[in-house]
């Protein structure tokens, strides 16, 4: 079944980066972060970015995701132009069309669970209700807690939550269980998996743990700002078989 | 751990930046008032010196030559100068009404004159056959007049041109001011000083004075002088020596020098202490972000002591820099106001001097007020254990706050919420930006609240209590009959005569020289208001009426009796009653009903003086007549008289006006930058969140500057009130023996402060956003918490 449903969402291109470099001035010494990527990424996939760190795959994200510019190359989303585009068009597409997760959940501490959700629903054209987003984490029951009194796995569901309240085009989650343990790491993927086929977002995980590859459709592998290979998964396994 | 110093200033230069600043505001006032007011001092005091200013001073209505020889040989007296001084009328062609001009004589041939004359135009006069004379520069330059010019004199009942040969100054009228009024008033009232020979033959007085200064020996003793001068001179009419205290230039201008003197201490004590607790609150809330640092250099091994002194030098670093912009600013300043100061005055000289004695007591106490608001702190930064200060603190309870349980929450959006929650959570931190904030409304109050002050003095002086439109005074006192005539007078429609006598009032040790007014009952033009501004009666046989400020210079109390010497030439001593005292707001003064007056001085009615309502469109035809008339001495246009006033008030109160305005502001910005940057700094994680979920910078924005206004908006009615305490303050220490200034603040100064505090900020609040906008998101969320 997933290999039709792959084959529909090959059809669908919704990023296209070509020749994507970004070169950062740290004092007198230039990092080449990226050095020439090419990626197509399609609508409603799963893909996971690895790479080890120093590898490009954050500064890669941050270009999709609209928090950064590429020094050189273009990135398109659909058919917004990515590459050129002003803060003000930038914050517009991040509004629209994108899903942010952070290794550190970056809640709002005074904000319950449900508020810290409602906050997208607020600027969202097309926005879950809040409850219905928390229950898809599984944390309808934990609508008024704030975040200080939710475990570190709570929290990122919440942050999930939030990512997909406005039901954003694209998922972007950046080393999503970096700061968790196994057990409540693969509570966290399996929300991600969740939503990713339940709504058909296309989302892509970085991450340097080279496990979590195995419940993506593609695994792209960065090392020294370049893709160095890139797998098809036959199968997707489910988060809870992942052991690492 | 200096290059960690230099890493943390480098870190927070913008905080780094205000923080000195605001101290440096403080300092620099501090440093200004202090400087320039020692300036004019030191001015004053060699000016005084080098034209040998006299020491003790008598008048009479005429004494032969001889009599200054026996007065020159008073134990103590080092020399004596005789003079004859006249008051005289001038027509002036600039002027309808006469202008008021005492004439001095000079010797020409004394080489080193006591009060000399310092020439700042054209030379002495020479010429033996003409009436040549020096002019007062302050009223040379009102009307424009320059050596070769003349003006016209009425001597005697007879009108006489003089030649104006020079332009000079003297210390003995530093301050002209002309009997009567309140301020000087350089269009209507000069001194002219004409060569003796000429004024003895203008005013009949060959061989005659009627005046004296005396130069004491060293360690002379000054009462003993003053008693056996008045023995010497009461058979010629002498109305009582004074001594340099009690002379009326040098009264005015050191009256006017411990205004300045207080207001040098106070507001610019209450700017310090303000900078002072506010570079508190900032150096506080600045180690309380730098906990986590502290718990890392106390891991890697570094004693308390060591921690501690890390910040001891930051702040002396910081304290060091506001002091060294502080003093540098003060000194430039205070040049430029002792220069407004001497301008006003008039010395020949200025010697500039820095307070430098009040510079270490601004910088020590700046360092003493910023080390000990630190030291609590940096206590508590020292003795964090290092395990506990890098843990994350302590999650809040959000619950059962203040918003939630009124239910306001509920009506709020997520990011109204956010605002709400922090500010009440965060109680300590807003709680001090509420207070830093209102502070600087407090300033802009205390900076301009006294124009307020001024206003009400001046319509009290002029509108209400004062309403005649010209006051005569005559060269002797004149009969009812003569009064009468003056209902004659063009355009004239009611005439209040008065009698004033000067007399000293003792009681026990304490004595007052002053013009003792005799009044109607209920006098209609010249009226005399209480702080309440009821008008004071003064009914017949009830006594002396004395304002509160002569109460107190006395110690009297109603009931109690006191002395009053007849300072004229009849010179006899009664006691009277003290009926009752008022309070005023001005300085020591004593009334009496006219007709009582009149017993005391065992005379029938005799007038000194009156008061006129005149119609307006006849002053002109008014002023042609006293001009022809002799016996009047002295003319006072009520509304020239309030024009000179406001000129004088306003020029020497807008220099400090100006400067308090602009200080105060830069304190409120201050204050407000800080406090905007502080909140961006600790909320930007939050700010760049709501930034990548998609969030418009002016939807960011709004959540910063909601929390700013709701701070400014806290701080309003807290700063006000504060304004209010510090404007009291300051009237309390300007209550001077002479003056007393009532506390009014009109809701004008409170709306100006509102606008300034509100207009500061938005400003930091538009810098704050702009740096909102150029924010690292990517760097900020990578971060953990």
């Amino acid at each position: 079944m997933s290999t039709t449903k792959r084959g529909e969402k090959r059809t669908k291109v919704l990023f296209r980066a070509t020749g994507v470099t970004k070169v950062y001035q740290m004092g007198e010494v230039e990092v080449h972060a990226l050095r020439g990527v090419d990626l197509e990424l399609y609508a409603g996939e799963f893909v996971v970015i690895l790479g080890a760190s120093g590898s490009g795959k954050s500064t890669l994200l941050n270009i999709l995701g609209g928090l950064d510019v590429p020094t050189g190359g273009t990135v398109v989303f659909r058919d917004h132009r990515l590459t050129g585009a002003d803060e003000d068009q930038l914050t517009e597409y991040r509004r629209e069309h994108v899903g942010f997760v952070f290794q550190f959940y970056n809640l709002i501490s005074s904000l319950t669970a449900l508020e810290n959700v409602a906050l997208v629903a607020d600027i969202a054209q097309n926005a879950l209700a809040p409850r219905e987003a928390l229950r898809l984490v599984g944390l309808g029951e934990r609508c008024d807690h704030y975040p200080a009194q939710l475990s570190g796995g709570e929290q990122q569901r919440v942050a999930i939550a939030r990512a997909i309240g406005k039901r954003p085009d694209v998922l972007l989650c950046d080393e999503p269980t970096g700061a968790l343990d196994v057990r409540t790491g693969v509570v966290v993927l399996e929300a991600i998996s969740r939503i990713n086929q339940e709504l058909g977002t296309l989302t892509a995980v970085i991450t340097h743990n080279a496990a979590i590859a195995a419940m993506a459709d593609r695994v792209i592998h960065l090392s020294d700002g370049q893709i160095s290979n890139i797998d098809t998964n036959d199968v997707r396994v489910q988060a809870k078989e992942l052991v690492w | 751990m200096n290059r960690l110093l230099i890493a943390d200033l480098k870190r927070m230069w913008r905080q780094g930046l205000a923080i000195p600043l605001l101290l440096a505001c403080g300092i620099a006032l501090f440093v200004m008032s202090n400087s320039s007011v020692r300036s004019v001092e030191n001015t004053r005091n060699r000016y005084y010196q080098q034209y040998r200013f006299a020491d003790v001073f008598a008048g009479l209505v005429r004494a032969p030559q001889s009599l200054g020889n026996r007065i020159a040989e008073i134990p103590g007296v080092q020399r004596a100068q005789t003079r004859i001084v006249r008051d005289v009328l001038l027509d002036i062609d600039d002027m309808v009404e006469p202008a008021s001009c005492r004439l001095v004589s000079i010797e020409t041939d004394d080489p080193s004159p006591m009060n000399a004359v310092y020439l700042t135009r054209g030379s002495f006069p020479r010429d033996p056959d003409r009436s040549e004379v020096i002019l007062s520069e302050l009223f040379a330059e009102a009307h424009q007049l320059l050596p070769g010019d003349t003006i016209d004199c009425i001597m005697g009942g007879r009108k006489q041109t003089l030649r104006i040969v020079g332009v000079g100054l003297s210390p003995e009228y530093v301050y002209v001011v002309q009997p009567g009024l309140m301020l000087t008033d350089n269009r209507r009232y000069g001194v002219a000083w004409m060569p003796r020979r000429q004024m003895e033959a203008a005013f009949n007085m060959e061989g005659a004075f009627n005046y004296v200064s005396i130069q004491l020996q060293p360690h002379a003793n000054t009462e003993e002088v003053i008693a056996r001068l008045d023995r010497l001179t009461k058979p010629f009419g002498g109305t009582g020596a004074y001594a340099r205290e009690d002379q009326e230039s040098h009264l005015r201008v050191a009256d006017e020098m411990s205004q300045m003197k207080t207001m040098a201490f106070v507001m610019p004590t209450i700017f310090l202490a303000v900078s002072g607790f506010l570079f508190n609150i900032v150096f506080t809330r600045l180690i309380n972000q730098q906990t986590e640092q502290i718990a890392t250099l106390r891991a890697f091994g570094y004693r308390p002591s060591e921690v501690g002194w890390h910040y001891v030098k930051m702040v002396l670093l910081l304290v060091g820099i506001g002091s060294a912009i502080g003093c540098l600013a003060g000194m430039r300043m205070s040049w430029w106001l002792t220069d407004a100061y001497i301008r006003f005055f008039r010395f020949p000289t200025i010697d500039y001097e820095f307070a430098t004695r009040y510079a270490v007591i601004a910088i020590l106490s700046a360092a003493a007020a910023a080390i000990a608001g630190t030291f609590a702190a940096i206590r508590k930064a020292v003795s964090l254990q290092p395990a506990v200060a890098m843990r994350p603190p302590a999650p809040r309870d959000y619950h059962g706050l203040w918003a939630e349980r009124t239910g306001l929450s509920r009506w709020l959006s997520p990011v109204a919420r956010m605002v709400v929650r922090r500010l009440e959570t965060n109680r300590l931190s807003t709680t001090l930006s509420v207070l830093g904030m209102a502070l600087g409304v407090a300033i802009v109050v205390l900076g301009s609240f006294f124009e307020d002050t001024i206003d009400y003095v001046v319509s009290f002086q002029f509108d209400k209590s004062q309403r005649q439109d010209v006051n005569l005074t005559f060269v002797e006192t004149l009969s009812p009959s003569a009064v009468h005539d003056m209902q004659h007078l063009p355009g004239v429609s009611q005439v209040q005569p008065y009698r004033s006598a000067p007399v000293k009032l003792r009681h026990g040790r304490r004595t007052e020289r002053l013009a003792l007014m005799g009044l109607d009952e209920v006098p209609q033009l010249y009226r005399i208001l209480d702080d309440q501004e009821k008008q004071v009666t003064f009914p017949v046989r009830e006594g002396l009426t004395l304002s509160e400020k002569l109460a107190e210079t006395l110690d009297v109390r109603t009931g109690d009796r006191v002395t009053v010497e007849v300072l004229d030439r009849r010179q006899f001593v009664k006691e009277m009653l003290v009926a009752k005292v008022f309070p005023n707001f001005s300085g020591p003064a004593a009334y009496l009903n006219r007709q009582q007056l009149h017993q005391l001085l065992q005379e029938g009615e005799q007038y000194s003086g009156a008061f006129l309502s005149v119609d307006p469109a006849r002053l002109d035809q008014l002023y042609e007549e006293v001009k022809q008339t002799p016996t009047i001495a002295g003319v006072t246009d009520q509304s020239a008289a309030r024009a000179a006033f406001d000129e004088a008030i306003s020029e020497s109160t807008s220099i400090m006006r100006v400067v308090y305005a602009v200080f105060s502001i830069g304190i409120a910005l201050g204050v407000m930058y800080n406090c905007a940057i502080i909140i961006l700094a600790e909320r930007a994680r939050d700010l760049a969140t709501l930034r990548v979920m998609g969030f418009r910078r002016r939807e960011v924005s709004m959540v910063l500057l909601s929390e700013l206004a709701v701070i400014t908006l806290l701080s309003l009615p807290i700063g006000l009130p504060i304004g209010y305490a510090f404007a009291y303050l300051t009237t309390v220490a300007l209550d001077t023996d002479t003056q007393r200034f009532p506390l009014v603040i009109q809701p004008s100064t409170y709306a100006y402060a509102t606008v300034i505090i509100v207009a500061g900020a938005s400003l930091s609040a538009l810098y704050v956003r702009r740096m909102l906008n150029s924010l690292d998101l990517v760097s900020v969320l990578k971060v953990k918490e």
